[in-house]
Parts: C-alpha cells; structure tokens; sequence
C-alpha cells in the first residue's frame, strides 16, 4: 500500500514534575495509511490522551519530547518544524475533538464563529461566506435549526449537540487527519453511538484518516481498520482489528476483553477486573509493565522488557509478551 | 425588571444607613462651626445667637430628621459657611474627580492588561516574577509618596509637567489634561498592581481549558487565542474589581486632590470636614453612597454583556 499518512517513530513524552520525571508516554512507534480508522485502545492514564496531544502540538510546558523520536505527517516531521509551520497544519492537515463538550467550546463565542474562525484563518474566508459554511456544517453533523444556532453560544446547547458542533469545528478545514479524543465518554449513552455513527460517516465520506482514542474495546470493534492497545504509556499490542480480536495474544488485551459485560452471560455474575494500578510511570518496573497485575508473569517477565514481535499468522499483529496467549486455545482458566 | 426594583431598595437602604452615620460622627466632632462663622472676638451669645439661627441648638436625631425630610423632597441644603446649595457645590466639583478616575483607570489599564496576560502566559517563569515584584513594589509605595516623587522627578527635576495649574476643559484639551497625568498616575501606581494580579490569576485558569486547547489545535496564533478566546472569560474578576476602584474613586481621591490642588469632590469633602459644615458633609457623602452603587449596578450590566450564560440567566428568572 502507499506510504502511511501518519508515522510515529519512537515517540516518547515525559512531564517534569516535582516527584521526578514522569514517562507518560515511552517510546511509541505506529503508523496509519491515509483513509484508515485507528482505534487507540488503554485504561485511564495509559497515555493515550498524552500521545494525542503530542501529534497535536498541545502539550504544557512542563512536558519534553526527548529527541530520537519522529511524528511523520504527510511527509514532514511535526517535531522539527518551526512553529509557524507547525500551525499551518493544525486545521488543514489534523483536527482535534476533545472528550468534554461541555469544557471544550469556548463559552463566551458564538458558536458559528468558532466552527468558521479556523478558516478564516487558514483560507481567509469571508465573515459571510464562513457564516454560510458554518450553517451547512452543523446541517452535516446533524444539528436541528442550524440558521438559528449558529448565532447560539454553547450553554443554549445540550452534550450530544454540543459533541457536534465539536465535530462540525474539527471538519471546518477539512483535516486529512482528525483525532477524536474520547469523544463519547463524557456523553449519555443514548447520544453516544450517534456520534460514533457520525465520525464513521464522516470519515468514509469525506476519505479522511481517523484516530479514535477509546477506553472502550467495544467502540472500536466495529468501528476501526486498525487497533493499537496502549498500557503505562508503550504500545503493547498493535494489529487489524479483525486479527487483534480473532488472534488476541497480549495478556493485557485480554484481560481488557475479559472485562467487557456481556449478555450471553447469566445475570449477576462477577464482572471481571483487572486487579491491581498501572505502576507508577516515574520509577517504572523495570520488566514488562503489566507483570505486576499478570496472572501469567514469571521471573523473565520482571526482569526485561518484553520486545515487539510479530504474529506468526499476521506479520502486520504485534505484540510485546514474553508468554503470549495461545491463540488456538478456545478458553484458559486463570488460576 | 424584579431585578433593577431590587437593587433600587438596596440603595435606599444603603443611603439611608450611611446618611445617619455620618451625621451622628460629624456630630461627635469636636468644634463648632457657629465659632467659626461668629469670629474669634465674638461673645458667647452672638455664638449661641448663630447656633439657634442654623439650629443647632436642637437634639441630632431631630435635626437628622429634618435634613432626611428636605433631603428625600430634593432640597440638599445650602453650606453653612458660602450658603452655596450642597447640589451645586457637588456637581461643580464633580467633573474634576470624574475626569481624574477615568485617566487614572486609563493608565492602569494600560499596565495591568499587557503585563497580566504576559505574567500568565509565562506563569512561573522571570518574566512573571519580574512583573509581580515590579507590582508589588509598585503597590507598596503610598499614594501620597508616588505623588511627591512624581512631581520631584517629572515636574521639578525634568520640568516636563506643571506640577498643580488645574485648567477647566475650556482652555482646551490638552492643556485640561496636562494638568490630570501625575496625579492619575500616582493613583495609577496602586491601582494597577491590583487589577494585574486578578487578571493574571483569572488567565492562568483560563489558559487550561481544554477551549483553548481547542482553539491552539485551529492552527490559529497564539496572540489570536489570547485576545479573542482567553481575554474576555478571563476578565469577570478584574471587572469587577474595576468597578470597586471606580466607585471608590468616584466620589474624589481625598490626598490626590488636595496635593495636587484640583477642585474635586475629595477637596470639598474635606474642607467641609475642616469647617463642621455638615450639611455639604452629608451631601457629599450621599453623592458618593449613591456613585458607589450605581457604578457596581452598571458593572453588573457589563456581566452580561461579557458573559452570554448570565443574559440567559437574567432573561429566565
């Protein structure tokens, strides 16, 4: 297939703070092909939200890039390039959703002018003409009266409306890239699969490359070409999604998939959990990050770092274990 | 609607409280302004001759009581000293104090809103600090002592203003305002600091949001995504600070005034206090009451204006 749109090589973020360096995310490599969908998959504080904001260029100033990374985008390293530059791409080139749409637009501008500014900025977009684009946007992501809430502000707005107009901002420029941080979580569960439907939709249509970060492996099964599971800010299982699911070989994928409530199981049965934290990212184990919580660890998964390798099935479905699943096994009972 | 008759009682309420207290203090004052008006060689019953002619020979609450009964008709009364009618004295001074806080807020505007955005985008960092030491060093120079170290270095050392030549607006613009610089500034100096520190700490708030993350993630620049996107939720707070600044300026700066020799509200106040004449006392300190609460009213309007969830709220309830 063509060169990916977006390639990720040994990127890495860590934020000072005052306990000591904290590797939020540590040596991340994957790369996406232009039109695909990427489901980023990992529990809260896995680093995928970090990760997002270091494509994006949004980090705080206490965070630092160490060097010997590369966020290739379209041909260009983002974390070279000079500001300016940096910024012409953010809007034409990658958008952004947030996961709360209640903090993420801005409360006190209308809301037309926030879906229309990013192009007036980058096109130079008449007041007018972006008026009229901004209707015929909150048209497509399917808000009711768009004539009437483009000269809205955000609190006329309920959660889910307010998640599309959040949508109808990112597609204003029409991004080749657009990453959804989360962006159903902080919705009801009535609206969220509307919103889903509309980020698939828009993608198809529009050809546009996806990232969709989700703590839900659920959301992604559906939804996504590609799945890449993030645990204490490493990739430790990456493939199709058709694979990754058939063929599961991480044991933490697993215990994720484990722990999704099913119906085909009888009412009030436990559901099961993860036990145990995600280790602390400043003094990390020095092993494989997920051993402490493993039900299948040993001395060797404690003492190193399990390395990258790939299915024998699918060289495309990687993963980092040292006693990874037997994929032809039907079911193993944890002890 | 509910909402203005509300704040109208409050008013009422709040004049009526301050118009009593301020009789009854003037009253404890020592002096008396009958021995001023008599002359120093006057007898004790030309005194008391004088003291029955302006009444106070009468209890307080009653002579209280009368005041509040002309007052509450429109008659504020006339200086026992120039006869003068207390509104008048009042609103011939009015514009000189008026003019006074609008250069000085002018001036502290212009510092604390570049100086508070930069303090808080580079939070933490030298160029903050530099800016709050400066503020605080800035702030903690008297007001009475800014003033005389502005006119010993502006007007007397580099000779570049007149240190106390007030000209009405009639002998033109400049001239007028010439005259409102040093003592602006000196008011400036503290008022400033004040505003700088509220904006600052507003705007490192506000420059978390994920809206403004939002915005940076437009491509759009960041001096754009402070002017329009973090500048106006970031400054309720020093808005109304500003208003208390106002309110409290409104009325006359009592030291600024008298050190610079402009014919304001502050001067009048304290002249009257000088002389016992509590009638242009009470005026003044009413026409204060009143500015005070009104120009907090106005700022309460300016929070809708600024913030559209409030109109909402307003329009509801």
């Amino acid at each position: 297939m063509s060169r990916p749109l977006l390639e990720l090589t040994n990127v890495s973020t860590h934020f000072h703070s005052p306990a000591g360096r904290v590797r939020a995310v540590d040596g991340v490599s994957v790369s996406l092909e232009a039109g695909q969908t990427l489901g980023l998959v990992g529990e809260s504080g896995s680093g995928k939200s970090v990760l997002a904001r270091t494509i994006m260029g949004l980090l705080p100033s206490y965070a630092e890039i160490p060097k010997g990374g590369a966020i290739t985008f379209d041909g260009q390293n983002l974390l070279t390039m000079d500001r300016k530059a940096r910024r012409a791409i953010s809007g034409p080139g990658i958008g952004m959703i947030f996961q709360d749409p209640m903090t993420s637009l801005n409360p006190v501008m209308k809301i037309g002018q926030q879906v229309y500014e990013g192009m007036r900025h980058h096109f130079g977009t008449s007041k007018a003409t972006g008026r009229q684009r901004a209707i015929e946007l909150l048209t497509e992501v399917g808000i009711p009266q768009p004539d009437v809430r483009v000269d809205q502000y955000p609190h006329q707005l309920s959660g889910g409306m307010r998640q599309r107009v959040a949508i109808a901002i990112a597609l204003a420029c029409e991004p080749k890239l657009l990453i959804a941080d989360e962006p159903t979580t902080a919705l009801d569960v009535t609206v969220q699969s509307g919103i889903l439907d509309l980020l698939q939709r828009e993608q198809r249509d529009r050809g546009m490359t996806l990232i969709l970060i989700t703590h839900d492996l659920g959301v992604v099964a559906g939804r996504c070409d590609k799945v890449a599971v993030m645990y204490a800010g490493g990739i430790v299982e990456t493939g199709s999604t058709r694979s990754l699911f058939a063929r599961t070989r991480m044991r933490y994928t697993q215990a994720l998939l484990d722990s999704i409530p099913r119906l085909d199981r009888p009412p009030h049965e436990r559901l099961k959990s993860i036990g145990g934290r995600p280790p602390n990212l400043i003094t990390p184990p020095p092993g494989c990050r997920f051993a402490p919580r493993c039900a299948f660890a040993d001395a060797q998964c404690e003492a190193a770092m399990p390395p990258m390798q790939a299915d024998e099935a699918d060289p495309a479905h990687s993963f980092a274990c040292w006693h990874p699943r037997d994929p032809e096994q039907v079911t193993e009972e944890v002890a | 609607m509910r909402y203005l008759l509300k704040r109208v009682r409050r008013l009422v309420v709040v004049i009526f409280a301050v118009t009593l207290f301020t009789f009854l203090l003037v009253n404890v004052l020592p002096g008396d302004v009958a021995y001023d008006i008599a002359g120093q060689d006057a007898s004790e019953e030309e005194v008391q001759a004088i003291r029955a002619d302006l009444g106070l020979d009468r209890p307080v609450m009653v002579r209280y009581a009368e005041w509040l009964g002309d007052f509450v008709q429109g008659d504020w009364g006339r200086s026992f000293r120039t006869d003068e009618p207390v509104v008048d004295a009042i609103l011939s001074r009015f514009p000189v104090s008026l003019e006074l806080m609008l250069v000085a807020q002018v001036f502290a505007l212009i510092l604390a809103v570049p100086f508070g955005i930069l303090a808080a985008y580079r939070a933490g960092r030298t160029v903050d600090r530099t800016i709050a030491t400066a503020g605080f060093m800035s702030l903690s120079v008297p007001s009475f002592m800014a003033a005389i170290l502005l006119i010993l270095v502006v007007s007397l050392n580099l000779g570049w203003l007149p240190t106390s030549e007030y000209e009405p607006l009639s002998a033109g613009l400049w001239a007028n305002l010439r005259a409102f610089i040093l003592p602006a500034l000196a008011i400036a100096m503290a008022e400033w600091v004040v505003l700088m520190r509220v904006l600052r700490a507003d705007m490192i708030g506000v420059l978390q949001q994920d809206y403004i993350s939002l915005a940076r993630a437009k491509g759009l620049p960041v001096c754009h995504v402070i002017l329009r996107h973090a500048l106006k939720p970031a400054s309720f707070s020093m808005i109304t600070v500003l208003g208390l600044q106002i309110g409290n300026l409104v009325g006359g700066s009592i030291i600024i005034e008298s050190i610079f020799a402009l014919p304001g509200v502050g001067r009048l106040l304290i002249n009257a206090i000088y002389a016992r004449d509590f009638i242009v006392v009470q005026g003044v300190v009413v026409f204060i009451a009143f500015a005070y609460v009104l120009v907090n009213f106005i700022v309460d309007l300016l929070y809708a204006v600024l913030d559209p969830r409030i109109r909402t709220e307003r329009a509801d309830g």
